[in-house]
């Protein structure tokens, strides 16, 4: 007895023994590059090579990272509210933030798409969604800073948005959770029953200005449309959007959604569909949304506009065909050549690869038709098919590609990236990611010409990575090295907020057309004050309007008197021109409203309603100089 | 020496000073003296301009930016319109330009060395100006600055570079300047010749 014991145990201590030594080094190094720490480091005074732009996740802002060393260099507010630099409550942004259901402060952003040209990324733009509150927005990168945003009507869960055509001409935002459209009070469960519908909508990016606008909406069927991305090239016309739950079901869906072998690739031709609406084949529909628009240096307006043209898939024939893809797809990725159609099944065990010309070759044959869904054709599923990755991995979701012939996907159930080869569908390399990763990004990995030397994968878990810091872990991402034959692990790096999708563009891009400053004389703010001897404060019954400049090292004017009650706004000017010094604006215990970081040559408005009789200070936040500390001044409150 | 003074210049001397009389024109368009300051927190460095008429930066928010780092020091604000002698510049040079077009009517030497001896008073008078100016923008401070370094003045070199508290201050002629000097030396030049040509002449 004793003995059969101390046998297990002896031979418990060996497994371990064997075991966790192992284990360790496997997961230190299975692909860590031996001269990591040097292929990351840039040194003082260098520049990283790319910049990644990170989504945000459920912290609804968009981050600025530096490759390969990690660094972040700056959160630019998106969605959410940014006390720091006053984003969403000054008298200039706060309007950026209103939508049909009032001021929402918040979102959950997940998908970063970078502006094209030909196919290629072209530096101007950044786009990003907004899940919950349907919206999308766009980031110019001459000054990182949200220029526009636009509401989308008739959706619910904005989030197989923002997807770029090649070259930019239409962004597709489509419905995540499938509604009664227009809304109403419907019974749940006639979900199933087509009481719930989902809609792709087509926005317009203006090519000059980039401005957005809704150019059409397409009902289609009830189910949850995930993830998208565009063609290129031959399939520069189609985009191609996953779905899930097309069981339609609408409790528990965790088993519900689950059931069928195959959900599906929606492809969309928007080409045929701007074709259908210009024959007058869209009819209006309601829907109310809002467009806000931040001109350089001027307050921005906030538009409500009202109506869409939608359009049936049946009343527009060769608009959109259903391919059957395993299971529960969340990827749709287009290779760099247009051909290839790469489905991410999150439950699948295998990775399905469309082909574009056998899709276009089999399309309108009824013969390779299984049935249709709302006038929507259903193609057989091998009649599309260009081959399938064999077991890659647990939980294939997303993929992108290298250029050179290879493809990434990213395995959120086996914390893995695959790499594979197109073509022979051969896996060649997993790369262990710590832990569970969502998408990953190659630089230009979505664009027809990939700049294929780093990777990232996103991941949703950190266990056991980083200083543990109270119950919530930093959320990270992985750097690797794909530029040789065999992909490294460079480094880990924690992000802000989720870091759900990114683009990341090659820096001689963006480098050199960013902005500076903003040129005093081009200033058009209605109430820029562009000389200290225009400074003014100007009372208009209980409302006083101060026109305030600020340059090292005060403001002026520098003393204000108010009454009680009476609302002021601080127009504050900063008259500097020099690359890089900001002045702040804070007053002592204002309520509703936060610093302000004003860029030079800019115009910011803070606005304070007096409150009980005191003498209230004000100062700059932004250490702008050796006087810094003595930029301040006083507002005098009189009963 | 009077036969040197009324000797005809020789075809390329005169064609050699309207060439020098042209090439002045160009002084209207381009900087004459050039400083440049370089400091820790400026790592793009800033640079001012001085004109025949006029005081610039660099870039265009230079300037301000240098007035920006000079009001703690309580210096004088730099202000083309504060410079008086920016105003008569165009007019000495004009004078030299209609010199050299003089010359082509009246192409004696004793021309050419008027020109040396103008060329030589403008550019004394005018160093010595830039000096003074120097020295009073320098000297001359707010006793109300933010910043009073004791003993301390903020001059910048005439010609070189200097150290002012964590900055260095360089000037040096720019183009303009240049091309002075390099007229200077081309009539110093003439004059040589045609003394040589003289001496010939005579054997």
């Amino acid at each position: 007895m004793l003995k059969k014991s101390n046998l297990i145990l002896v031979t418990l201590g060996i497994a371990l023994f064997a075991f966790v030594p192992n284990c360790k080094k496997g997961a230190a190094t299975a692909t860590l590059a031996s001269d990591a720490a040097s292929r990351v480091y840039v040194a003082p005074g260098e520049k990283d090579e790319v910049y990644a732009f990170l989504s945000g996740g459920f912290s609804g802002q968009m981050s600025v990272y530096g490759i390969p060393s990690a660094r972040l260099f700056k959160i630019i507010p998106v969605f959410s509210v940014f006390p720091e630099n006053g984003y969403g409550f000054d008298e200039e942004t706060k309007d950026m933030l209103k939508t049909t259901h009032g001021y929402v402060p918040w979102d959950d952003s997940h998908h970063v798409e970078a502006s094209m040209t030909d196919g290629k990324q072209d530096g101007r733009w950044m786009f990003l969604n907004a899940n919950n509150t349907p919206r999308l927005a766009r980031i110019d990168l001459k000054t990182f800073e949200t220029k526009e945003i636009l509401e989308i009507p008739n959706t619910a869960g904005n989030h197989a948005s923002p997807f770029a055509t090649e070259n930019t001409e239409y962004l597709m935002a489509a419905t995540r959770f499938s509604v009664p459209v227009p809304q109403a009070s419907v019974a749940i469960d006639s979900f199933s029953k087509g009481g719930f519908k989902g809609t792709v909508t087509m926005v317009k990016v203006d090519k000059n200005t980039g401005r957005l606008s809704i150019e059409l909406q397409v009902l289609v069927p009830g189910f949850d449309y995930d993830l998208s991305h565009c063609g290129k090239k031959k399939s520069h016309d189609w985009c191609f959007f996953s779905s899930y739950n097309s069981e339609q079901a609408h409790k528990m869906l965790e088993v519900g959604a689950s059931k069928k072998d195959k959900d599906f690739i929606l492809a969309f031709n928007w080409v045929r569909a701007k074709e259908c609406k210009d024959q007058g084949k869209a009819y209006n529909f309601g829907g109310e949304y809002v467009n806000n628009f931040h001109d350089e240096n001027k307050p921005a307006v906030s538009t409500k506009l009202s109506g869409v043209k939608m359009l049936n898939p049946k009343d527009c024939p060769g608009m959109m065909y259903y391919m059957p893809t395993p299971k529960s797809p969340h990827g749709t990725d287009v290779d760099s050549t247009g051909e290839y159609i790469v489905g991410g099944g999150k439950l699948a065990s295998v990775i399905p690869v469309h082909s574009f010309s056998k899709m276009m070759e089999v399309k309108d044959k009824k013969e390779h038709h299984s049935t249709e869904i709302e006038g929507i054709p259903v193609l057989k599923y091998e009649s599309t098919l260009a081959g399938e990755v064999q077991k890659p991995c647990l939980g294939p979701l997303h993929t992108e590609f290298d250029g050179q012939g290879y493809a990434y996907t990213s395995c959120f159930v086996s914390s893995e990236v695959v790499k594979w080869k197109l073509g022979t569908w051969e896996v060649v390399q997993h790369l262990p990611a710590y832990y569970s990763v969502g998408h990953l990004s190659i630089v230009g990995g979505s664009s027809t010409e990939p700049y294929g030397k780093y990777l990232i994968a996103m991941n949703k878990i950190t266990k056991d990575r980083y200083l543990p810091v109270g119950m919530e872990l930093p959320q990270s991402a992985q750097l690797y090295d794909i530029s040789s034959g065999k992909a490294e692990l460079l480094s880990d790096f924690p992000t802000v907020g989720e870091p759900h999708y990114s683009q990341m563009i090659p820096a001689k891009l963006i480098m050199d057309k960013t902005a500076k400053l903003f040129p005093l004389e081009e200033n058009k703010h209605p109430y820029a004050t562009k000389n200290e001897n225009d400074a003014k404060i100007v009372r208009l019954g209980s409302t006083i309007h101060i026109y305030m400049t600020a340059i090292r090292s005060h403001f002026k004017p520098d003393i204000i008197e108010a009454r009680t009650g009476e609302t002021l706004y601080f127009h504050v000017t900063n008259l500097e021109q020099d690359y890089d010094i900001p002045h702040g604006f804070a007053i002592g215990g204002a309520p509703n409203m936060t610093n302000l970081l004003i860029m030079p040559g800019e115009t910011r408005t803070f606005k304070w309603v007096a409150p009980k009789p005191g003498v209230y200070p004000f100062y700059c936040t932004d250490f702008c100089s050796a006087l810094h500390q003595e930029m301040q001044q006083y507002i005098r409150v009189n009963p | 020496m009077k036969t040197l003074l009324f000797q005809t210049l020789s075809k390329r001397n005169r064609l050699l000073i309207l060439g020098v009389g042209l090439v002045l024109i160009s002084v209207y368009l381009i900087p004459i003296w050039s400083i440049s300051i370089a400091a820790p927190q400026y790592p793009e460095g800033l640079g001012m301009q001085i004109w025949i008429n006029k005081i610039t930066g660099a870039t265009p928010y230079d300037l301000k930016n240098i007035n920006l780092l000079n009001h703690y020091i309580g210096m004088q604000e730099i202000v083309s319109e504060s410079i008086p002698e920016l105003l008569f510049m165009p007019y000495v040079l004009g004078y030299l330009i209609f010199g050299a077009f003089i010359t082509e009517l009246y192409p004696k030497v004793g021309m050419a060395i008027l020109g040396i001896i103008n060329l030589i008073i403008v550019g004394l008078v005018g160093l010595s100006d830039f000096w003074r100016w120097e020295y009073n923008y320098g000297h001359n401070l707010n006793p109300e600055a933010p910043i009073i370094v004791e003993g301390m003045a903020y001059q910048p070199p005439l010609l070189g570079c200097k150290v002012m508290l964590n900055i260095t201050a360089c000037s040096y002629p720019s183009y303009g300047g240049i091309i002075l000097g390099l007229s200077l030396a081309v009539l110093v030049y003439i004059l040589w010749d045609e003394n040589r040509r003289k001496k010939t002449n005579a054997v």
